[in-house]
């Protein structure tokens, strides 16, 4: 029972006020978008042991969306952020590298 | 007016706390960048001060609730609830937000009692923290109760407000009665 | 004979009798027994027969992981099966019955499987019923159903009461032996928040019936001390009858609190489950006696050593009056002493060791009792209990050396840590090779959110074997504890003497060299039937993994999941592997510690309380009316108002027929309503819906199509625009928290620079469709300040205005094909515009209709039904719904994924209308069949129905449904198949029945 600290109003929440929403810091692609390109979007994605990021919503609470990193075997979490970023925060990177030196997801390290 | 009734039809009951329709509630619900001085500036001007995250303001007339970054609720007697949307509006026009009169979309029931007893019955059906220490009188937390959403604070000790919406109010107010059920008092808090 | 001893017994109260029955015999115990201790006290040793040869079996423990002494307690609406006696505490007027016999315990039936057993090896379920195969459905699986299973379940609805309980707090001490009390004062003293639970009623665990001194006092005195001490602190909790049952992920952890199953009450919670968020847990669960394996060690009279002290210290109770001893340790030697200070006889100390010089084995050898060393058991003989004890060589193969006469065993195989809350969360083990045991590894400890420790393990839990090591250990894991959650700890451990002690060796089979015939009789898993023999098939056959070894032999699988099976038997595999232990590991440890109720699982959620059920402003009205009730979502809704005796069927017809031909009402405020606004508002609709939004006129409304990003259609319905910059979207009843959560995710997570606010006002509102040809002259005779004419409000426009002195927003759109009024009033006060609209309409005969009503009158339109024409694998196009895609936009929700080669494919099923040649109604979903089969063999299909009724305006049946390239296909006859055989032939024709048109909406 995971609990994740809503970055909008500082609450741990309980894993049942949240909802999982899957891979975070997803790159849309509309039309004009190549078929690769938006199959890359729509259904390829990470299923890593080890750092992952997510994106969850306080569903039974303020209802904003955010993004957590967090570790799939170890459940150790990195930190939460605003979902309104494109990449993870260099503090919450800092924090990977220091319990998982030499770690990479997608094109982040 | 039909609207002098709640969904509750001032229902109450009594175990080991009472639980009570709080009755008809005047509820506005403003979308707005809560952080913007502009914004501040107006809901002040207009009679509702914005509390910091996660707290409320609270007065025997009503009070404002911080819900998210960008949406409070203000909270005032049940006839004036069309008129302070009205006002409110007035007030944030030139800002971008969005003002709705919700008082019939939710319901209010009220627990009192012993502080430690209000706690425990809610601690019953919400995966709150309820310690004292962590949730004190002018905190507000949006969270679960049993299967539907709702929202609590403390007025004072020994006394909770509750809001859930209007369609569960028979549901969350089962609920409620059940968990105070007499004899199960907890003795933890 | 009396089973009780005359004196002693510190938790009995011999003045409080307790009254109870077993299998409808009446017994008679005291106060403070359990149940397992009352019925040996009137000799009833055994209490049940095993799961697969049932064998007669007596209780074997004291504790929770009794495997044996299972019951069914309580009747009709308190039944409870599979309980254990040895946590069952007694109270008067417990119905006890003993399981898996018939027809009694003393004569049982089934017991012809043990005749049998050398035919029913491990494995042996898995080879036999393999074939033939159709054996299995029709003579197998019922034989297998009807013997299967430990109890009966109960048949009566639970009269008993539940309930959860969520706390947070900074350290939770699960165990309330001497080490878990130690770990609580440390953790305290240091100024944290901490509760302590203890899964029995009482504390101090196995020191109180052990004795000896701490900080100088009697360990029984010193725990009650303790307990005052620990409960006059206001920083502590302590709560008895507690169990902790999981520890999970970040701190979670599940408590087991028992309120009334020793004094029976339905009116407070009989179970209460804590959920709890520690910030560190310490586990003090203390650790559990192994058996050892030798031939009939499962007659019933042998039992653990420390449960035979147990039931004498606690109880007085005389589990028998001849007990021969078998240890490969030194505390085998306690429970002689306790005998023998009880006046009891041990005729022989069997200590496989092959020398006994420990402090505890001459004190047992001064109190005059015989000590034989390099012993072991090889077998016990008696009729349905002990009778005689052959004793031999432990390092030989079993020739007896000497006999007893006996009527109890006390054997110890050594102790093994209780490290399963530990591992839950994922904490590993390690093998310690002096004490042969797996304990908690200090370097793989579970960890938590923040990356740290948060479970230690603590005393006999942790591997520490003395009290003095205990209580170190458990005062460091306190405080260890305390200051992880930012305190500081001082203060030293509780102190008990050094005690000297000679080393146990391992036995896993006992003697070493036991021949199969021995071997065949040792069993290792009591509860499962699992011997020595079938583990060493099981490698011999190549479950060498110890999951697939327990899994084929079902070693530790029953209720007990092996707390007493799982070290001696995986020892086993490791010795037929011919490898050692650590390499082999053990299985997997679960939550819960013991099994827990289902109903403290539920909670609350039951009766009305099992879900929520969501009611309209008009609910009362539709319940006084008769309304037949469908759930949608959490909603109920009704789905016709059968009146006097007519049917559904006659109901819904008649509700249809009064919408096309007068006027009809249907309460439509489950419909979602979401305000959208802002100056990007139009924008945004433009991406979330199909169609154009954004070029919608103040005062109109555009039916609009909403698909996710994979281009499939989610939810559809009309929007109306509000002002310059707010609209007003109306979703499916099933849609409104899915769409708002939808809209609230894009502007969140991707176009989080647009200005739009959302809000879902759903329930603000009722909503009130007034329907048919006379709908105007119903709302005009309600009366208001609205001109409702054609030319003021036409088709697809909507006003804001009174009727009746009620403030609403009426909307003319129409999903009845009809001349349809929408009215959108305040939630309060929607009944009231309800009856005046019944009043008002009752000139016109205005008719309530509920949803299958408005199922059957859009049908006859061909209009869609989100969820019927569509699966989450339907895209607009497929319905004919390209009219409702805009062609001009660049983008939305969707687009892309509708230009995929699959989405623009010819070949995908298109929606039709479809008349049956008879005129019958179409089975829902049969499928249109084809000529030859798939590449999986199956015949091929070229169709489905997705809806399908009686039109009672058309008088025959009418469906839509998906057919591959449909609409170029019109008037061909298609064979529908019916589930019971043969076909029903339909044309395909437009899906449009009625009025095509569309000129009645429209007047």
């Amino acid at each position: 029972m995971l609990t994740l600290t809503c970055p909008y109003c500082g609450i741990p929440c309980d894993e049942t006020e949240l909802a999982a929403g899957g891979e975070a810091h997803l790159k849309r692609f509309g039309p004009g978008a190549s078929d690769a390109e938006f199959e890359g979007y729509m259904f390829h994605r990470e299923n890593p042991k080890g750092v992952h990021f997510e994106r969850w919503r306080h569903a039974y609470g303020c209802g904003k969306w955010f993004l957590a990193a967090r570790h799939t075997v170890t459940m150790e979490v990195f930190g939460t952020y605003e979902a309104q970023s494109t990449e993870p925060p260099q503090e919450v990177r800092d924090r990977i590298t220091a319990r998982h030196p030499g770690w990479t997801w997608r094109d982040f390290a | 007016m039909s609207d002098a009734v709640t969904a509750l039809r001032g229902r109450s009951f009594t175990g080991m706390v009472t639980v009570e329709d709080a009755g008809p509630v005047g509820m506005v619900t403003v979308r707005a960048d809560l952080a913007d001085e502009t914004v501040r500036a107006a809901l002040a001007a207009a009679g509702s001060d914005l509390p910091e995250a996660g707290g409320l303001t609270w007065s025997d007339d009503g009070g404002t609730l911080w819900m998210s970054p960008d949406e409070a609720l203000i909270l005032c007697a049940a006839d004036e609830a069309a008129q302070k949307a009205s006002a409110l509006a007035r007030a944030l026009d030139g800002s971008h937000a969005l003002v709705a009169d919700v008082s019939q979309a939710r319901i209010v029931i009220r627990l009192t009692g012993r502080d430690a007893l209000v706690r425990e019955v809610l601690a019953k059906l919400s995966p709150a923290d309820l310690r004292a220490s962590a949730f004190p009188v002018g905190r507000v937390r949006r969270t679960r109760l049993g299967q539907v959403a709702a929202a609590f604070w403390f007025p004072a000790e020994g006394e909770a407000m509750l809001i859930c919406f209007r369609s569960v109010a028979d549901y969350a107010f089962a609920l409620l009665s059940n968990a105070a059920a007499p004899g199960s008092d907890v003795g933890h808090f | 004979m009396s089973h009780r001893l005359p004196s002693g017994g510190r938790l009995i109260d011999r003045d409080v009798p307790v009254s109870f029955t077993f299998n409808g015999k009446t017994f008679k115990g005291l106060r403070g027994d359990t149940l397992a201790s009352a019925l040996l006290a009137n000799g009833q040793l055994m209490m049940g027969r095993s799961f697969k040869y049932h064998r007669p079996r007596g209780v074997v423990a004291y504790g929770p992981e009794e495997p044996n002494a299972l019951m069914g307690l309580g009747e009709g609406k308190t039944f409870e099966p599979n309980a254990r006696a040895t946590t069952t505490e007694l109270f008067d007027g417990l119905e006890a019955k003993s399981q898996n016999h018939w027809p009694s315990l003393e004569f049982d039936l089934g017991a012809i499987n043990a005749r049998l057993s050398r035919f029913l090896p491990a494995g042996f379920y898995y080879k036999m019923f393999m074939w033939p195969r159709g054996f299995w459905k029709h003579v197998y699986e019922p034989v297998i159903r009807q013997s299967a299973g430990l109890g009966q379940p109960p048949r009566k609805r639970d009269a008993d009461r539940y309930e959860h309980f969520n706390i947070a707090l900074d350290v939770l001490v699960i165990g309330g032996g001497i080490a878990g009390l130690t770990a609580t004062l440390a953790a305290a003293a240091a100024g944290a928040e901490v509760m302590l639970v203890e899964e029995t009623a009482h504390w101090g665990g196995r020191a109180a019936v052990d004795g000896g001194e701490i900080d100088g006092a009697l360990a029984s005195d010193w725990i009650a001390e303790m307990r005052d001490r620990l409960s006059a602190m206001s920083n502590v909790r302590l709560r008895t009858r507690t169990m902790g049952a999981g520890v999970y992920d970040h701190g979670y952890a599940l408590l087991y609190e028992r309120l009334t199953d020793h004094a029976p009450d339905t009116a407070i919670p009989r179970h209460r489950l804590w959920k709890v968020r520690a910030r560190q847990i310490v586990v003090a669960t203390g650790a559990i006696e192994r058996p050892l394996a030798f031939a009939g060690n499962d007659l019933p009279g042998v039992m653990l050593a420390s449960a035979v002290r147990d039931y004498v210290v606690n109880h007085a109770v005389v589990p028998g009056r001849r007990t021969v001893v078998v240890t490969n340790n030194d505390d085998g030697y306690r429970t002689a002493l306790a005998l023998k200070a009880a006046g009891l006889e041990v005729p022989a100390i069997l200590d496989a060791r092959t020398d006994a010089r420990g402090p505890l084995s001459e004190e047992a050898r001064r109190a005059g009792l015989r000590v034989l060393t390099g012993r072991g058991v090889s077998m016990v003989e008696g009729k349905g209990r002990v009778e005689t004890v052959y004793a031999c060589e432990q390092a030989g193969d079993g020739t007896v050396t000497e006999d007893f006469a006996a009527d109890c065993v006390a054997m110890s195989g050594g102790w093994s840590p209780a490290v399963h809350l530990w591992s839950h969360a994922g904490g590993k083990l390690a093998w310690n090779d002096d004490e042969c045991m797996f304990r908690p590894d200090p370097d793989a400890a579970p960890r938590g959110a923040d990356g740290e420790v948060f479970v230690r393990a603590a005393g006999t839990a942790n591997g520490a074997v003395t009290t003095q090591v205990v209580l170190r250990d458990a005062f460091a894991a306190g405080q260890a504890a305390a200051e992880a959650t930012g305190r500081r700890a001082t203060g030293r451990a509780p102190e008990a003497e050094e005690e000297v002690r000679q080393m146990m060796v391992p036995v896993w089979i006992m003697p070493e060299n036991a021949p199969y015939k021995r071997r065949a009789k040792a069993w290792l898993d009591f509860q499962n039937d699992v011997k020595v023999t079938d583990v060493e098939l099981a490698a011999r056959e190549g479950f060498e993994s110890v999951e697939h070894a327990k899994r084929y032999t079902t070693l530790g699988m029953a209720t007990d999941q092996g707390k007493l099976s799982n070290i001696n038997g995986l020892a086993v595999l490791s010795h037929a592997l011919g490898v050692p232990i650590p390499s082999v590991g053990t299985t997997t440890f679960r939550p819960p510690w013991t099994p827990i109720t289902m109903g403290a699982i539920a909670g609350e959620a039951r009766g009305e309380l099992f879900q929520p059920i969501r009611r309209t402003p008009m609910h009362d009205w539709h319940e006084k009316n008769g309304a037949h009730w469908e759930p949608v979502g959490h909603w109920r809704r009704p789905y016709a108002y059968p009146q006097g005796g007519e049917s559904v069927h006659d109901a819904v017809s008649r509700e249809v027929t009064a919408a096309r031909q007068s006027a009809g009402l249907l309460d439509a405020s489950t419909l979602g309503k979401i305000l959208v606004k802002g100056p990007d508002a139009g924008r945004f609709l433009d991406m979330v819906y199909t169609n154009m939004m954004s070029t919608l006129a103040p005062g109109k409304c555009r039916y609009g199509l909403m698909c996710g990003e994979n281009g499939f259609l989610i939810d559809d319905g009309v929007v109306a625009r509000l002002d310059a910059d707010t609209w007003l979207c109306h979703t499916t009843t099933g849609g409104a928290d899915r769409i708002h959560g939808h809209m609230e995710e894009w502007l969140q997570t991707e176009w989080w620079d647009w200005k739009v606010w959302v809000v879902n006002v759903t329930e603000q509102y009722g909503q009130i469709a007034v329907v048919g040809p006379r709908a105007r002259d119903v709302l005009e005779a309600v009366g208001g300040d609205m001109d409702l004419s054609k030319a003021a409000l036409p088709f697809m426009q909507w006003k804001a205005g009174t009727l009746g002195g009620i403030p609403v927003k009426v909307f003319r759109i129409s999903f009845s094909g009809e001349l349809s009024y929408e009215v959108q009033v305040p939630a309060g006060q929607a009944p009231a515009l309800w009856d005046r609209l019944l009043e008002a309409g009752d000139p016109f005969g205005i008719t309530p209709y509920g949803t299958e009503a408005l199922h059957v009158l859009r049908a006859e339109k061909g209009f869609i039904m989100i969820g019927d024409e569509t699966d989450g694998t339907v895209i607009p196009q497929d319905l004919g719904l390209d009219w409702a895609i805009s062609k001009k936009k660049d983008d939305f929700l969707g687009k892309r994924a509708q230009e995929r080669d699959h989405m623009t494919d010819p070949l995908r099923w298109k929606l039709v209308g479809l008349h049956t040649l008879d005129g019958s109604v179409l089975p829902e979903g049969a499928y249109a069949v084809d000529e030859g089969v798939n590449e999986n063999g199956q015949r091929r299909t070229q169709g489905r129905v997705t809806s399908t009724y009686h039109s009672p305006t058309l008088k025959r049946g009418i469906a839509m449904g998906l057919v591959e390239r449909g609409p170029d296909r019109m008037g061909e006859v298609l064979d529908f198949a019916k589930i019971d055989g043969g076909v029903v032939k339909a044309r395909i024709v437009s899906p449009v029945f009625y009025d095509p048109e569309g000129v009645k909406q429209d007047v």
